[in-house]
């Protein structure tokens, strides 16, 4: 008991970063307006989004900015620079999700138009009726 | 080697789906012509990559602004992605001049649009299949779901609407477990580049974080590709978008995503620990992708609906290359490979085919096949000929792959692989007789064959499943064995 205790605490935004995303998912596969899985979507992506953020994070360390200045070159020492490369990566992510959202709920506007409702279930029934 | 062509597949149909994007405010007749010298600056690049790899056999790398790899975005052309991409700019080639005829009769105002979307989409494939970069990978892959979402979309109805929509809930499932994947790789290697991250990994095989990021990756290119019990966004997203864009999504998208199945597998993580460290798990995906050979042939079976049984002959061509490239022998991985240009050759003809019937007649259902042959007789002997080669009758190209296949399943003596494949022949043969039947055992009312600009590229393609087939050894001996021998040792 102690051990996963442990083992949570010290891995706290992996477990996090876990439950957002659950939460996510769930709202993708139980949820039944659409714009509610969308949202939920979007959740489920952010979760990735902190993930991949506290992944280059550590402590005691500052921005990746070299302190000294450009005519002075001294040892660096990784340990007390942030590794920015997933924080940028994370920038091309966002883009993504974004864009993703945005053609999503496009997408979404023209089944609201097509079916009068953005109800799942009353639009596979409008399916089935027409078939 | 130190050149531009790597660059230019990728840049060329890029810059000119803005290019086609401002120039439709002006004079929309010449977005078709920007959009297809595009397409053949990309085609005659990509095969001049494959000429060289051929010719001088190494391997063509490309350093993104210049910077090296490990830290910089590289290029890096190989003989399995060399031989994927002059395919994929082929197919791309030749469905916009079938499609033009289409596009400006269904779409008068939004034609523009289409090439815009159309262009990005193959921009993203060649991208996805050229890159070396894991994340560069995953960036291209989005620009390929969001075109092919939009696309699909521009079906019109309110189903594929909804079809596209699910396959977006699916795509970004998918994707993000891809994402998920390559973060849990780089918390362990710190790197991101392909050949940088085989170096590494090696020594953390035992690590269960790898463990993880594999898991989730294949996972995500399942979802992506529509491996059997995945497979449920594919039928309605192929079936309800217009029939140009099914023709190039239904190829292409699929088996580019078996190419990153392949590329992760043994160029990422390696075979000593996908067949080493992970032994016993290549029998389970076997046993699933037999599973999905026979679902999708059963379920091809049940439908009236011609769309829907393509549908489903793919979700059971996925099965022979998933199986094929996780038999973990030489021969199923070469069977693997030369059924993912076969199978996009025979995808896309099959494709035109019907699309070419689909066009004329305006009807989707097998008994309104009547009358075919007599009607549309050049449109029936592409029919013909991709119904033979999907069969695997020898000699059209189908035969070849299926025949390494079954070799390899043989060699690793997975016996229920073997024989989905061969019953697999069967359900086609059925299923192609079946369309046979309708159209040839009735009379034709009138002539009407479908117009030239669809006709020709139909027969090119049925002639290349004929000059493929024919050409399958030195393709095998020159340029997939060479990949084989790296990945297999």
């Amino acid at each position: 008991m102690e051990k996963i205790l442990d083992e949570v605490a010290t891995k706290y935004n992996y477990w996090i970063y876990i439950f957002i995303m659950m939460i996510g998912f769930y709202g993708m596969i139980g949820k039944n307006n659409l714009i509610k899985k969308l949202a939920a979507m979007n959740i489920f992506q952010t979760a990735i989004i902190l993930f991949y953020v506290s992944m280059g994070y550590k402590k005691n360390a500052t921005i990746p900015i070299i302190k000294t200045t450009h005519d002075v070159i001294t040892k660096i020492n990784p340990q007390e620079y942030m590794n920015p490369l997933p924080h940028v990566l994370m920038l091309t992510a966002i883009v993504v999700s974004v864009s993703t959202f945005g053609v999503a709920l496009a997408i979404a506007i023209k089944i609201y138009q097509h079916y009068n409702t953005l109800e799942e279930d009353e639009i596979l029934s409008n399916i089935k009726e027409k078939d | 080697m130190e050149t531009l062509y790597p660059a230019l597949t990728v840049i060329t149909p890029l810059i000119f789906a803005f290019v086609v994007g401002i120039v439709s405010w002006i004079n929309k007749k010449i977005c078709f012509w920007l959009a297809l010298l595009s397409l053949i600056v990309a085609f005659i690049s990509s095969l001049k990559i494959l000429f060289y790899i051929t010719t001088t056999s190494s391997i063509v790398q490309y350093k993104l602004g210049g910077w090296p790899p490990p830290i910089g975005i590289e290029y890096r052309i190989d003989w399995l992605n060399g031989l994927i991409l002059p395919i994929i700019s082929f197919v791309a080639l030749l469905n916009l001049i079938a499609s033009k005829r289409f596009m400006e009769k269904e779409f008068k105002e939004k034609e523009s649009f289409f090439y815009i979307l159309y262009l990005l989409f193959t921009t993203g494939l060649l991208g996805v299949v050229i890159t070396g970069d894991l994340f560069n990978l995953y960036v291209l892959l989005e620009i390929t779901s969001l075109t092919a979402y939009s696309m699909i979309a521009m079906g019109g109805t309110g189903r594929s609407y909804l079809a596209s929509l699910n396959y977006l809930f699916l795509g970004v499932i998918g994707a993000s477990f891809y994402l998920l994947g390559v973060g849990y790789v780089y918390i362990k290697t710190g790197s991101l580049n392909m050949v940088d991250v085989f170096r590494i990994l090696p020594h953390i095989y035992n690590s269960e974080t790898v463990l993880v990021g594999f898991i989730f990756c294949m996972v995500g290119v399942w979802i992506k590709m529509g491996l059997f019990p995945l497979h449920t966004w594919l039928p309605n997203a192929y079936t309800f978008s217009p029939i140009s864009v099914s023709r190039i999504i239904a190829p292409l998208m699929t088996k580019v995503m078996i190419y990153v199945m392949i590329r992760v597998m043994f160029s990422v993580f390696g075979r000593w620990y996908v067949l080493g460290r992970l032994y016993g798990v290549n029998e389970f995906v076997v046993l699933l992708a037999s599973c999905a050979i026979i679902v999708g042939g059963i379920l091809a079976l049940s439908q009236r609906d011609i769309r829907k049984v393509l549908c489903y002959i793919i979700v059971s061509e996925i099965g022979y290359m998933v199986g094929g490239a996780w038999l973990g022998n030489p021969n199923g991985l070469i069977g693997a490979i030369l059924h993912i240009l076969n199978d996009m050759l025979m995808t896309f003809c099959l494709f035109l085919a019907f699309g070419n019937v689909f066009y004329t007649r305006k009807k989707t259902k097998i008994e309104d096949l009547k009358g075919l042959f007599g009607e549309m007789p050049y449109t029936s002997a592409g029919l013909v000929l991709v119904g033979l080669s999907i069969i695997g009758i020898p000699p059209t190209c189908g035969f070849f792959s299926k025949w390494y296949l079954i070799l390899g399943a043989l060699q690793a003596k997975d016996h229920f692989f073997a024989v989905s494949l061969i019953l697999s022949s069967l359900i086609n043969v059925i299923l192609f007789f079946r369309f046979f039947e309708v159209g040839l055992f009735s009379k034709a009312s009138y002539k009407k064959e479908a117009p030239v600009s669809m006709i020709v590229p139909l027969f090119i393609v049925s002639l290349m499943l004929i000059v493929v087939g024919i050409c399958s050894g030195s393709i095998v001996n020159k340029i997939i064995n060479e990949f084989v021998l790296v990945a297999l040792g």
